[in-house]
């Protein structure tokens, strides 16, 4: 990666002091080390508290869980399925000693960042993340305290690709869609749209690449729509793409009961894809059997995510892509159609969600159900801007958000003690604390959701 | 390449923007395109940039006839411009900007940007403009970004050459700079069509020009020509090209502001640690480049501004902290510097729009209600008494003349009792009759004993009008020097340099010397 290629593309403005968040992610390093003075303005730091104060909340959640509320017993942790060629052996932890140890590094990475963030310092990243790790192996360690089962990790990782599939295509469909300009709201529409078509052409044809390929052309279909309305007639983007959701839920949900649920055998059973696994990839403990034993699905999404990435970064197509989405007006003035950019990479979005929605149908649950997609969409929507229009980075927050879904699912097979009520509303929690919270100002590309009107 | 238009018309509506207008323009010679605000020169280029279509004529490059269906198509002809507002996308770098639209590319359809940055480096060394290829739009200084302008055009072996009023946002060096890559690039063979509304400019370095008035070509005039004759023409009528204004007597220090700082929503200073003092009966001209915090420094007195540290105090009260309306209660009549997004509602009548301050209180507004028939009285009265011209004083404001606009601005902010008045940009686009008009009210408030600030980035401005002078750089106050400091040395100042024989100074004693 060179130095002029900047990676994120959207990070690199006015040294943003305020960002809580900073990218130490892949790449970024060399413009952080550009001088403050580059467009010549002395700063002062505006001082951020919202990480050490949302450290100290959680080490004061810590202290009631894991210490006053402590629970005796020993945790165990499993690392390897029976089935695995190389096997791990098991960790055992005694659980009130660890909530205690834990809970004592929160505070210690607490008094850090509140030195840090005194002394006019960011608090990084990998501190952020650090903190969350400890908390949930303490959460983990506490919960599963004296419990007969322990607790699954390969499982609680293969749950949290699983989950986060779709996650990630809408995410792509969001990123692309945002970067040329189009606020991309109806990922949920797209994703329910793609797996209800995927569901009834699989079962026609009885081939669930029919069904796939069916769904992309669902996806591009939604946002056809959106991309009518946007660019043509120029309606509001966010509008459109909320009525586009909610028109695709209603049409499901009527051709569902009346259509689907009659003729089930013949339009609602499609083959599933088998797993296919990677030989020798699948082997590495715990990577193994959460990345490389999945289906074509995931497998077209990895190479989604690192070719949305090469091409909006490294290519002709990803240059103009974002030259549309920043300055419409300077691309139209190199003799770029600004338009139909726009348009045909709504509907590339769309694709590419589509295939997202057909993996609910076609690789996790295996019918179609009304209004499956459940907000996944919205959660997507939260990558992108979480993940700052980056994919990479949408990825990575994706997988966060599929990880704390599937929390529940874990919790609830080891006999959790926290009401599985409020573990689903985990995710949605989560999403709200990092968009609003965490990421503090982000900027996106400055031309979305605005209409290019030529004067 | 010879360019020649015939004929151009462009309508928008009933309002004719272009009428029949022809021009020719030789191989290696700069012709200088000069006229009012709305006059119609950006209408024309855009037409000849494929960015509008013309409604008549033709455009033809070495006798050819060309049909240009959008810009893409203009620059294959070999027609480069830069633009007024660069065209360049501010998160990419030079190279990325550079490329994008022809980018060449290698293996896996990968960007070539060596080859893009080896093209940069190459038409930089050409004229001598250090370039990095490498550096970031947004952060590199507007004269710098301008000669990626350049460069971007010439990388598409532009042979016609528009610049767009390009020296609005120049210092003066930087314009004394854009002179000499102009007179190369003539001399390298390139047409070149120079937009303009400075006579200044060119004088100093057009061969021909052309003079257009709403929309006509008005006439050809030689370099040689006075800038009386010149502005007579653009106008219409004889101008008058100074400002009238007795010697100041100031009094007493009205405003004092100290050690302010203000601090943007990243935490950059944008204005920073500024102190001066404006005195009864001066005007103190606030000059420096566009974007050097002056925008910041007004909005932080009227109250626009969310962190401001330091002091503002009027006629002994601390104005830091007040809302808006307060401050205009402690007697500060504000022009802004766009009248349309921050002056005017331009839905709203005139009338309207002349009480839009005064909106919660008597005489305007009793028990709730509004009193139309003051109100009309009132705009009546103001309207004839700052000569704004309309169809009435029911007619929207935004159907108004750029002029006209300003005159309703002016009319509200000077009819009620000041005790500070804050002119920013006072005749930014707006035509030169209405200038006038804004330069001599700008100076019987002066006379009248009310201190005044006005913020421009127009040298030529400052000088006519200011008592005093403080240029801003990059969010500080270089240095106050008397109204009458040379164009050079004010230029100097606006770069962030003090010119050693100069001693800048805060006090009224220094300015009368």
């Amino acid at each position: 990666m060179s130095d002029s290629m900047n990676p994120s593309g959207i990070d690199t403005g006015v040294p943003d002091v305020t960002r809580t968040l900073d990218s130490s992610g892949p790449g970024t390093a060399t413009q952080h080390e550009r001088p403050d003075s580059s467009n010549g303005l002395a700063t002062t730091i505006v001082k951020s508290w919202k990480a050490p104060i949302g450290f100290a909340v959680f080490t004061l959640i810590a202290l009631v869980l894991f210490v006053i509320l402590g629970r005796d017993g020993d945790s165990t942790f499993t690392l390897s399925a029976d089935s695995d060629l190389i096997q791990l052996p098991d960790i055992t932890v005694a659980a009130r000693l660890t909530g205690i140890i834990v809970t004592v590094l929160m505070a210690v990475i607490t008094v850090v960042a509140f030195l840090r963030v005194r002394a006019d310092r960011r608090v990084p990243l990998w501190l952020t993340a650090l903190l969350g790790v400890l908390f949930l192996f303490a959460f983990l360690t506490w919960v599963d305290a004296g419990a007969s089962l322990p607790v699954q990790v390969p499982g609680l990782l293969v749950g949290m690709v699983s989950l986060s599939v779709p996650l990630i295509f809408g995410a792509m469909g969001g990123v692309i869609s945002e970067r040329v300009g189009v606020v991309n709201v109806a990922i949920e529409g797209q994703l329910l749209g793609g797996a209800f078509v995927a569901a009834v052409v699989a079962s026609i044809t009885q081939q669930p690449l029919l069904g796939l390929v069916a769904a992309a052309v669902a996806g591009a279909a939604v946002s056809f729509v959106l991309a009518a309305f946007a660019i043509k007639y120029l309606v509001d983007q966010v509008i459109v793409g909320v009525v586009l959701n909610v028109l695709v839920i209603g049409l499901t949900n009527f051709l569902y009961s009346q259509v689907l649920s009659k003729n089930a055998e013949l339009l609602n059973s499609p083959p599933r894809f088998d797993r296919i696994n990677i030989p020798i990839l699948s082997e590495i403990p715990i990577i193994g059997p959460t990345l490389f034993r999945q289906t074509i699905i995931v497998y077209l999404m990895y190479i989604a995510v690192a070719a949305v990435y090469f091409a909006l970064f490294h290519t002709r197509w990803g240059l103009r892509v974002r030259a549309v989405g920043e300055h419409p007006q300077a691309a139209d003035t190199v003799g770029i159609n600004v338009n139909s950019t726009r348009f045909w990479n709504v509907l590339l979005a769309g694709a590419i969600t589509g295939f997202g929605g057909a993996y609910f149908t076609l690789g996790s649950v295996g019918a179609f159900n009304k209004e499956m997609t459940a907000g996944a969409g919205y959660i997507a929507l939260a990558a992108v801007i979480f993940g700052q229009w980056d994919p990479i980075r949408a990825t990575l927050a994706a997988l966060l958000f599929g990880f704390a879904s599937n929390l529940q699912n874990a919790l609830g097979i080891i006999g959790s003690p926290v009401p599985s009520e409020f573990m689903l509303m985990l995710p949605y929690l989560l999403t709200i604390f990092a968009v609003a919270g965490l990421v503090g100002r982000s900027r996106g590309p400055a031309a979305s959701g605005r209409p290019y009107i030529k004067s | 390449m010879k360019l020649e238009l015939r004929g151009i018309t462009k309508r928008f509506g009933s309002l004719i923007a272009n009428d029949h207008i022809d021009l020719v323009v030789k191989p290696g010679e700069i012709h200088a395109l000069l006229g009012e605000n709305g006059a119609g020169k950006s209408t024309l280029m855009n037409v000849l940039y494929g960015l509008y279509q013309a409604d008549d004529g033709e455009i033809l490059l070495d006798d050819e006839v060309q049909h240009f269906a959008g810009p893409g198509d203009a620059m294959n002809a070999g027609i480069g411009m830069v633009h007024q507002h660069f065209m360049l996308i501010p998160v990419f770098t030079v190279a990325e900007n550079v490329m994008l639209g022809h980018e060449q590319t290698k293996g896996l359809g990968r960007l070539d940007l060596a080859a893009a940055r080896a093209r940069v480096r190459e038409i930089g060394s050409q004229f001598g403009f250090d370039v990095d290829p490498d550096a970031l739009v947004e952060d590199l200084p507007v004269g710098v970004q301008q000669r990626v302008e350049i460069i971007k055009a010439l990388s598409r072996d532009a042979k016609v050459l528009v610049f767009d009023e390009p020296t609005a946002v120049l210092t003066p060096q930087e314009t004394d700079e854009l002179m000499v890559i102009m007179g190369q690039l003539r001399d390298a063979g390139t047409s070149i069509v120079f937009i303009t509304h400075k006579l200044r400019e060119v004088r100093e370095i057009a061969d021909r020009i052309t003079i257009i008035r709403l929309g006509k070509v008005v006439g050809e005039a030689e370099p040689t020509a006075t800038n009386a004759e010149l502005a007579s023409l653009m106008v219409g009528r004889s101008v008058e090209l100074t400002v009238h204004k007795e010697h100041s007597e100031p009094g007493e220090a009205a405003l004092i502001v100290k050690d302010l700082s203000v601090v943007d929503a990243v935490g950059q200073l944008v204005v920073n640690s500024v102190s001066f003092e404006v005195h009864h009966g001066e005007i103190l001209a606030i000059a420096g480049v566009q974007g050097n915090g002056q925008t910041e420094l007004s909005e932080a007195i009227i109250g626009l501004q969310d962190d401001v540290r330091g002091t503002i105090i009027l006629d002994g009260k601390s104005l830091v902290g007040l809302s808006v309306s307060k401050v205009l209660d402690a007697g500060v009549g504000f022009v802004p510097e766009d009248r349309n997004v921050d002056g005017l509602v331009g839905e709203f009548t005139i009338a309207e729009n002349l009480m839009l301050d005064r909106s919660d209180n008597e005489p305007f507004v009793k028990r709730g209600t509004l009193q139309l028939s003051y109100l009309n009285t009132f705009a009546e009265e103001k309207a004839k008494e700052f000569d704004v011209r309309s169809q009435g004083i029911q007619t929207p404001v935004g159907r108004l003349s750029g002029g006209n606009q300003q005159k309703v601005v002016l009319a509200r902010e000077l009819s009620r009792d000041l005790r500070l008045f804050l002119a920013a940009q006072p005749t930014r686009g707006i035509d030169v009759g209405s200038i006038e008009f804004v330069h001599k009210r700008i100076v019987e408030t002066r006379d009248a004993g009310v201190p005044v600030i006005v913020v421009s980035t127009e040298l030529d401005e400052v000088t006519a009008l200011a008592d005093r002078i403080a240029v801003m750089y990059r969010g500080s106050i270089v240095g106050i020097v008397p109204g009458n400091t040379s164009r050079d040395v004010l230029g100097l100042m606006m770069t962030g340099e003090v010119p050693a024989e100069i001693t800048t100074t805060d006090s009224i004693e220094g300015a009368l010397l």
